[in-house]
């Protein structure tokens, strides 16, 4: 673990940082790696501050050097010849000794932050997330839930996930609450965070995967543990059944349509396995990951022509009248 | 002016106009047309930054669809590394490194143009697929399984597998020369520890290329064999695993990264010298830097891939090897700065930009030590904190280097000087518009916005910095333009050079600008490392070697197009059918037939 004079170090440049980068994002509120919202996140803004703030006494020093070096020794006269020097082993010894010892001292900070990042606590909420184009599966194991792009942790509570991959390589990343960690088909790779504030977090796929890799953002939402718990307990619950006539239609539809060959709406017949579970589709606050806020209206332009949203998208346009879009729409809307 | 002895009467035709240069073999005119050709490919590069940058320029614009702007930021990448700056370094090594080894040419003529024609037909066949079905869209290091028929089923990837392989080739060719002719063509006294620091980059660098190639033509080998015939090397399904595609790419990609900085590296140390009328600080230590940095450079490559998940102790290991290797760096660095100190620098453009080197590459090192750093590289790999980095590398470390060697050389390559004045300001657009471009994006990749997104939202906060990116890219566009001028007008109209403006150390400036078809009337004896600064500043004497005053050159030979071509119209007949392949073969074989038969002397 990091000592306490590097947190002060780091109070210090998180300061200093924190201005340059609200000035350059114009304020607005960038889902910043350091700004830590878990323990993992804090560990690894502690050493990038410890490294920024090496970073720029090297730079000042070394490019205040070489400046002054051209300026200072401008050639006076055309014929003019200076002092032949080939070489100075003592210096040379020196700026070979300096940099290996600041490279040492920090491989040693590093191989420290790595072992803390490693060690996954035994108590941790298990979660199984999924890449695929371009959306993220997300399901507790222990627990019973199914969901996609919206992933809900209980605060102070270690959180451990298992990363995999349907289809090419992804990168499960969260800035303000950890590291990246790549989702490889063939491959189940582990990482852990304990959240340290509640809030909702911006998340996106970091690694190159295919025409909409900008378009597969991810939520995850930081709650007391009775939010979580009521979360969870909703999230176990069939669909709700539709009331309003609209809403019925729109079940019906769900069948008539297709939508059930894809997507699994618990409590009915769709159970298809290919696209995001549906059983409670309106809890979420977005739909299409990420890129439109859940409501009504954005529902239906969604299903309307889904590739038009996320080019590429595995969903196809439909060729739905507006009366089926509006009753698919409408059940959509009910499922909390 | 030197006045030359006339050369042995040809045995041999001799060609004019167009076809004196695609039958040459001459390392000048090959040189020439390698740093005109990866000119043209820079530029091409560059359009392909623009769209990049307009796109991006704020949030949720839409200027080229996200099919197309995956083509263009892959193609960008492929273009810059393979057409632009590594032929750029393979043309000035051409031209230069036998002048400063008092050599005649190179050791291998004509596959020295073999290397050359292969690269201009393998930046038009790869650029071609825009127009046949779509450009390669996988990113520059392209990632199975997405490189898979599966996942990019147009013939964007095989343009990319077999575009790169004739890169490879290319390449290839072209060290194999470097190696012997610098090991076995160098003047007499001219011994390894003399040797100018640029010739002693270029060593290492084609020893890099040697051993690098081979893996990722090999991987690329394999790729073409799971997309066209059922094999499963990189894919998880058969049994296969996409990792395996990032280690043998790796292992190839980070010794690139030397390949393309080691040899500007080489042109700041021959600068730096000059301009400041003192000797290389430390001569041996940046010497044997540059070849610590070969070595260390091939164990480093999992850097790139601290994500994947690999165990921490695999992970700790290559972060100590990739802090090992900034000490050598910081060795030179130092020894630049030391170079400068003390002595009497006469502030051309030349030397405005090997300092820029120095300077930007600073910036590029230290922000290097963050991505080694594999907690702090969780955060920021695969972000625009990496695009920032590599840019200060890549475009302030190797293109500094290659446009302070373009001003260096230009006067010996066309015995005219290039204009100051607009020298002073290209330098000052290029490096305004070079820190307005890339500094923003090691911010805006800290707070969150991955690489290789052809559009973000507008709530992210991230618009402020990558306007200031676009501004900084078009500042940049507008310095090349400038450039581009001053070239032209410098070339047409440019004071005369005569043969050492420069008052230079090496042994180019001791023949005329530009130099003769032999080079050298007579082969000069080296004495120590700086043969001409010994001459004109310490009172030695001009010695020849004297049974060199006979200059015998090489036959021109159509050879080496004609198998270029054949190479290249096989690799178009392996995505497009059996016709193309039988006419590649054909002239192929011609080739090879042709050049065996032809005499080489």
């Amino acid at each position: 673990m990091l000592s306490s004079h590097a947190n002060l170090i780091t109070k210090f440049w998180l300061g200093l940082a924190g201005l340059g980068i609200m000035a350059l994002a114009g304020c607005a509120p960038a889902p910043s790696a350091l700004a830590p919202a878990s323990d993992h996140a804090a560990l690894i803004a502690n050493l990038f501050f410890i490294l920024f703030a090496i970073a720029v006494v090297v730079f000042v020093v070394v490019e205040a050097l070489l400046f002054y070096a051209v300026m200072r020794f401008r050639r006076k006269k055309a014929d003019e010849i200076p002092e032949q020097v080939h070489g100075n082993p003592k210096f040379e010894i020196a700026w070979t000794a300096v940099p290996a010892i600041v490279l040492a001292i920090i491989f040693v900070l590093t191989w420290q932050t790595l072992n803390a990042l490693a060690a996954v606590p035994a108590d941790a909420v298990k979660i199984q997330v999924t890449g695929h184009q371009w959306w993220w599966q997300v399901e507790y194991p222990d627990l019973g839930v199914v969901t996609a792009n919206e992933i809900h942790l209980p605060l102070n509570q270690a959180a451990a996930f298992t990363l995999q991959a349907a289809d090419v390589i992804h990168s499960f990343w969260v800035p303000e609450l950890g590291g990246k960690m790549d989702l490889i088909p063939g491959h189940s790779n582990r990482m852990w965070i304990r959240p340290t504030q509640i809030g909702a977090y911006h998340g996106q796929c970091a690694e190159f995967c295919g025409t909409s890799h900008a378009n597969m953002r991810l939520a995850v939402v930081v709650e007391t543990t009775e939010q979580f718990n009521a979360w969870v307990a909703q999230q176990k619950s069939p669909a709700a059944a539709p009331t309003t006539d609209l809403a019925k239609r729109g079940a019906e539809e769900i069948t008539k349509a297709g939508c059930q060959a894809c997507h699994t709406i618990n409590g009915t017949t769709a159970q298809g396995k290919v696209g995001p579970n549906l059983t409670h589709v309106a809890s979420r606050k977005q739909i299409a990951a990420g890129l439109l806020d859940f409501d009504a209206d954005n529902v239906r332009l969604w299903i309307s022509d889904p590739p038009a949203i996320k080019p590429g998208a595995t969903m196809p346009k439909l060729p739905l009248t507006p009366d089926q879009l509006d009753a698919l729409a409408a059940y959509l809307t009910t499922l909390k | 002016m030197t006045t030359h002895v006339a050369t042995l009467p040809a045995r041999h035709r001799e060609y004019a106009g167009l076809l004196s240069w695609l039958a040459t073999v001459d390392h000048k005119k090959i040189g020439l047309m390698y740093i005109a050709a990866s000119t043209f490919f820079l530029l091409i590069g560059g359009l392909e930054a623009m769209v990049i940058r307009t796109q991006l320029a704020q949030s949720n614009l839409k200027l080229v669809n996200p099919e197309l702007y995956n083509q263009i930021f892959t193609m960008h990448g492929t273009t810059m590394v393979f057409l632009a700056v590594m032929p750029f370094m393979a043309g000035l090594g051409n031209y230069i490194v036998p002048l400063l080894i008092g050599a005649r040419d190179m050791a291998y003529p004509r596959l020295n143009a073999l290397g050359l024609w292969l690269l201009i037909l393998s930046g038009i066949f790869l650029n071609a697929s825009f127009f046949l079905g779509g450009a390669p869209a996988a990113g520059w290091f392209g990632y199975a399984p997405l490189t898979s028929m599966q996942y990019s089923n147009t013939p964007g990837i095989d343009f990319w597998i077999w575009g790169l392989e004739l890169l490879g080739i290319s390449s290839i060719t072209a060290s194999i020369n470097f190696v012997v002719t610098i090991l076995w063509m160098r003047a007499p006294g001219l011994k390894i520890n003399r040797l100018p620091i640029f010739v002693w980059t270029n060593l290492t660098t084609a020893f890099l290329i040697l051993f690098a190639m081979p893996s990722v033509a090999a991987a690329l080998f394999l790729l073409y064999l799971d997309r066209h015939w059922g094999t499963f090397f990189f894919n998880a399904a058969g049994g296969g695993d996409p990792l395996l595609w990032q280690h043998l790419f790796w292992f190839f990609g980070h010794p690139e990264v030397y390949i393309m900085i080691l040899p500007a590296m080489g042109i700041v140390s021959e600068v730096l010298p000059v301009f400041a009328r003192k000797p290389l600080f430390g001569y041996s230590a940046v010497a044997y830097s540059s070849v610590a940095i070969g070595f260390i450079g091939f164990t480093v490559w999992a850097h790139h891939m601290f994500a994947v998940g690999m165990p921490p102790a695999i992970n700790a290991a290559f972060a100590l090897a990739s802090m090992v290797i900034a000490v050598p760096t910081a060795i030179k660095i130092f020894n630049w700065i030391a170079t400068l100190w003390g002595g009497s620098i006469n502030l051309k453009t030349p030397l405005l930009f090997a300092v820029g080197f120095i300077a930007l590459f600073i910036v590029g090192g230290l922000s290097g030590i963050f991505l080694a750093t594999v907690p702090v590289d969780f955060q920021v790999t695969d972000t625009y904190f990496v695009v920032g980095h590599l840019h200060y590398v890549l475009f302030g470390g190797s293109i500094f280097g290659i446009v302070a060697g373009i001003y260096y050389w230009f006067p010996k390559m066309t015995g005219r000087m290039m204009d100051e004045r607009w020298g002073v300001a290209h330098f000052i657009l290029q490096f305004v518009g070079m820190n307005l471009a890339f500094f923003p994006m090691h911010i805006v990749g800290v707070v969150g916005m991955p690489r290789r997104i052809y559009t973000y939202g507008a709530n992210l906060g991230w618009d402020t910095a990558n306007l200031i990116e676009t501004i900084g890219a078009y500042t940049i566009a507008i310095s090349m333009l400038i450039f581009l001028f001053n070239l032209f007008m410098s070339w047409r109209n440019g004071a005369i050079a005569g043969d050492d403006p420069w008052d230079g150390n090496t042994l180019e400036w001791a023949t005329s600008s530009p130099p003769p078809a032999h080079n050298f009337d007579a082969i000069p004896v080296v004495k120590g490392r700086r043969p001409l600064w010994d001459i004109k500043h310490g009172g030695q004497k001009m010695e020849t070697a004297t049974e060199a005053h006979v200059a015998h050159l090489p036959p021109p030979s159509f050879m080496p197009l004609i198998l270029a071509i054949g190479l290249t119209v096989m690799m178009v007949g392996l995505i497009f059918g059996a016709i193309p392949l039988v006419i590649g073969l054909v002239l192929f074989g011609a080739g090879i037939a042709g050049w065996i038969n032809q005499p080489a002397a």
